[in-house]
C-alpha cells in the first residue's frame, strides 16, 4: 500500500512574494464566484452554476505545480481552475453571459470554459468524463516526447465511475504522465461519502491501480502546492501517473438550485473556520509576511479585475444566429 | 486488379496512413495481438510493422479506449481506435457522444479532434444481438460525428484513408460478413471523398437508397427485377453524415420512386431520414408512397432460420420495389 497520510504544511521559509501570490489567487478565485451569485441572482447567467467558495487552495496549489505546457482537465466547478490557469476573467464571465467573446464563443457556459491556449480542456458537465480524455492527452504527450504532465480534476463523485476506473489502470498500465486529483468535498451533489463508498479513504483506490497516492489537507495552500509539486515531479521524471487527494470543502450549494438538506449548518460553519482564505491571511500575517495594507490592496486590485471583467461581459456581443451551425464540424476539410 | 476482403482493405489503408503520417496510431482491443489470426482481419501485421509504441493492444475498456481518442486528437495525434463491435458502442457512448461529438463546438471553433472509431457490425454470424445490432442511427443523430458505412472492399480503402485525414470524429462501422467478400481494390492510392454517395447501378424506374452490406442485396434484387422489365437505380449512400442529398434527390426526382434498404431494426432507423429528405424536397416528383425494407424491431436472432429471416434480402426488397411500380 502505497498510500500515505496527509502531509503536514512546512513551516520552511516562505518567499514572501510568492505567499502574496498564492493568497491573491485564491482571493480571485472568491470573488470571481461571488459575482457569479449575485450575477445569477440578477439572471445575468443561466444554466447550472457551481460554485468553488472554499475549494480554492486545491486549484491554486495544483496549479501552481503546473508549467504553462502542461495541460488541464477540470470538471463543471472549473471557473477558479481557469482564471489561475490565465483565462481571463472576463472571457469566463462573458461565456457565462453567453457572449461571443467567451472563452468557448459563448456555446460552453458556466461548465464547458475551455481555451486552448492555456491548454485548458475545459470544463465538463460530466461526472468522471475528464479521465479517459486525461489519458489521451497525456498518451500523446508520451508517444510524442513531449515533457507534458496533464492534470485531472475531478471530484468525489467521479469516483464512482467507471470511467474513473478504466482511466486509472490505463493510465497505470501505459505509465502515462497524469496527475491525477480528486478534490474530494465529501459530497457527490447532495450524497455524502459515506452513502456512495464501500471504500472512503480513496486514496486507497488509486494505490490499487498501483499509483502512487497522497492524501492532503486541501484547506491548506501550501501543503496542496507542496503535495502536487512532488507529485508532478514524479509524473515528469517518467514514473507514469500520481494520484493526489485534496480533502476540502465547498462551502456554498452544489449548485444554484440545491436546498442542502443533506448536511447541517452547524457542519458548514465548522468547516468555515477552516476557510484557506483566512487560515492563510492568518498564517502569513503572523509570520510577518502580510500586512494590512497588502491585504487591502490586493482586495482592491481583484475588485477592480472584477469590476473590469463584468463591464467586459456587458459589453460583449451575441453571437449571429446565422453563426449557429458553425464549429459543428471543420471547415477545413483535410491535412 | 487485387481481389481483397473489406477487412484486407482496411488493413491496407492503416498501414499506408501509418506508413505517411507519423500522428498515426491505432488502439483497441486485440489490434496488436489478436485472438483471430487471421489476414482477413483489419488489422493483422500492423504490429509487427509498426511496434506496439503505434498499434496498441488496450484493456477491455470501450470508454478508456474512444477517450483516449479525444484526449490524444486534442493533443495533436491522429488516432483511429477500435470498438470491437457496434453494440460495444454504448460502453463508449459518454465518450463518443458528450466528448468526440461536442468538445469542437465548446472550443468555439479553436481545437479540432481529428480520431477514427472504427466498429465491426452486422447480423449474419449467428452471434446474437449483444454483437450484431446496428446502430448509425444513434451515431448519426449527434451532431459533430461523421459516419460511413462503406459498402465494398475498395469503398472502404479510399473512406477510411479520407477519415483518417479529416479534422473531425469519424464513426467507421464495418459489415463484419464483408470481411470475407472479395472485390477488386485499386492498387494505386485514392482517397474517397466523405458525404458522396455513389449510384452503384443506373435505372429509371425506382430509386434504392441503401448502405453497407445491404448493397449486395439491392444489386442482386435489381438484377432479378430487370428481368422483369423494372429498372432500378441503386444509391450506395457511403456516408450518412454528412448525407448527400444532392444525390438522393437527383435519382429520386428522376425516377419518381424510393425504397430505402437497411438491415437496422426499423423504429427509428435511418431509413426514416432518407424518407423525410425526400419528402420534404422531392414530394412533387414523387409518384408513389415510399417503402422501408428493413430488420424488423427485434434483438438480432441467432438461430440460424431467424437470423436469416431478420435480415432484410432481396425477395423482400424485390416485393417492396413491386408495390410501389
Amino acid at each position: 500500500m502505497k498510500t500515505k497520510s496527509t502531509r503536514k504544511t512546512k513551516a520552511a521559509a516562505l518567499d514572501r512574494d510568492h505567499a502574496l501570490y498564492l493568497l491573491r489567487s485564491m482571493i480571485r478565485i472568491r470573488r470571481l464566484e461571488d459575482k457569479c451569485a449575485e450575477l445569477y441572482s440578477a439572471m445575468k447567467i443561466r444554466g447550472f452554476l457551481h460554485l468553488y467558495d472554499g475549494e480554492e487552495a486545491v486549484a491554486v496549489g495544483v496549479l501552481e505545480a503546473l508549467t504553462r505546457d502542461d495541460a488541464v482537465v477540470a470538471t463543471y466547478r472549473e471557473h477558479g481552475h481557469a482564471l489561475i490557469r490565465g483565462v481571463s476573467a472576463g472571457c469566463i464571465l462573458a461565456e457565462m453571459y453567453g457572449k461571443q467573446e467567451g472563452c468557448s464563443r459563448g456555446r460552453g457556459g458556466s461548465m464547458h470554459l475551455f481555451d486552448d491556449k492555456t491548454h485548458f480542456y475545459g470544463g465538463n458537465a460530466i461526472v468522471g468524463g475528464g479521465l479517459p480524455i486525461a489519458v489521451g492527452l497525456a498518451l500523446a504527450d508520451k508517444m510524442q516526447n513531449r515533457p507534458n504532465v496533464t492534470c485531472c480534476f475531478f471530484g468525489d463523485g467521479a469516483v464512482a465511475e467507471g470511467e474513473f476506473h478504466e482511466s486509472l489502470n490505463l493510465a497505470s498500465l501505459w505509465k502515462l504522465p497524469v496527475l491525477f486529483v480528486c478534490e474530494n468535498n465529501l459530497y457527490a451533489m447532495g450524497t455524502a461519502l459515506k452513502y456512495t463508498q464501500a471504500v472512503m479513504d480513496l486514496a486507497r483506490k488509486a494505490a490499487s491501480y498501483d499509483i502512487p497516492s497522497h492524501a492532503v489537507d486541501g484547506m491548506d495552500v501550501l501543503a496542496v502546492e507542496a503535495a502536487a509539486k512532488q507529485a508532478v515531479e514524479a509524473v515528469r521524471a517518467g514514473e507514469g501517473p500520481h494520484f493526489l487527494e485534496c480533502r476540502t470543502y465547498r462551502f456554498r450549494a452544489h449548485s444554484m438550485f440545491d436546498a442542502e438538506l443533506y448536511r447541517t449548518k452547524a457542519e458548514v460553519e465548522e468547516w468555515k473556520k477552516r476557510c484557506p482564505i483566512e487560515t492563510f491571511t492568518q498564517t502569513l500575517k503572523s509570520r510577518g509576511l502580510l500586512s494590512e495594507a497588502d491585504l487591502e490592496k490586493i482586495e482592491r486590485d481583484v475588485e477592480g479585475e472584477i469590476r473590469e471583467a463584468v463591464a467586459f461581459a456587458e459589453a460583449c456581443t451575441w453571437e449571429p444566429v446565422e453563426d449557429l451551425t458553425r464549429f459543428v464540424y471543420s471547415e477545413r476539410r483535410m491535412s | 486488379m487485387q481481389q481483397l476482403g473489406m477487412g484486407q482493405a482496411v488493413n491496407q489503408a492503416l498501414r499506408e496512413e501509418m506508413q505517411r503520417d507519423s500522428r498515426v496510431f491505432i488502439a483497441g482491443e486485440g489490434v496488436g495481438v489478436s485472438i483471430h489470426d487471421s489476414p482477413m482481419l483489419p488489422t493483422a501485421g500492423l504490429l509487427g510493422e509498426f511496434g506496439p509504441g503505434r498499434v496498441k493492444d488496450t484493456p477491455v475498456s470501450e470508454a478508456a479506449i474512444a477517450g483516449l481518442a479525444v484526449g490524444a486528437a486534442a493533443a495533436g495525434l491522429r488516432p483511429v481506435v477500435e470498438i470491437m463491435f457496434n453494440p460495444f458502442f454504448t460502453l463508449a457512448s459518454d465518450m463518443i457522444v458528450n466528448h468526440a461529438a461536442k468538445l469542437r463546438y465548446l472550443s468555439g471553433g479553436k481545437s479540432t479532434f481529428p480520431l477514427v472509431i472504427r466498429m465491426k457490425s452486422g447480423a449474419g454470424f449467428g452471434a446474437g444481438c449483444q454483437h450484431s445490432h446496428n446502430l448509425e442511427a444513434w451515431v448519426a443523430h449527434c451532431p459533430g460525428l461523421k459516419v460511413i458505412m462503406p459498402s465494398t472492399p475498395a469503398d472502404a480503402k479510399g473512406l477510411l484513408k479520407a477519415a483518417i485525414r479529416d479534422e473531425d470524429p469519424v464513426i467507421f462501422i464495418e459489415d463484419m460478413m464483408l470481411y470475407f467478400a472479395p472485390g477488386p481494390v485499386p492498387e494505386e492510392p485514392y482517397l474517397i471523398p466523405i458525404g458522396k454517395a455513389e449510384v452503384k447501378r443506373e435505372g429509371s424506374d425506382v430509386t434504392v437508397v441503401t448502405w453497407s452490406k445491404m448493397l449486395g442485396v439491392a444489386m442482386q434484387a435489381a438484377a432479378q427485377l430487370a428481368e422483369e422489365g423494372i429498372d432500378v437505380e441503386v444509391v450506395d449512400l457511403r456516408t450518412l453524415v454528412p448525407l448527400d442529398k444532392e444525390t438522393i434527390l437527383q435519382s429520386t426526382r428522376k425516377t419518381g420512386r424510393l425504397v430505402v434498404l437497411h438491415e437496422a431494426s426499423r423504429t427509428g432507423g435511418f431509413a426514416g431520414e432518407i424518407c423525410a429528405v425526400v419528402m420534404e424536397e422531392a414530394f412533387g416528383s414523387m409518384k408513389a408512397p415510399f417503402r422501408r425494407v428493413t430488420g424488423p424491431d427485434i434483438p438480432v436472432p441467432a438461430s440460424p432460420p431467424l437470423e436469416r429471416f431478420y435480415i432484410p434480402d432481396a425477395t423482400k426488397l424485390v416485393a417492396a420495389v413491386k408495390e410501389i411500380v
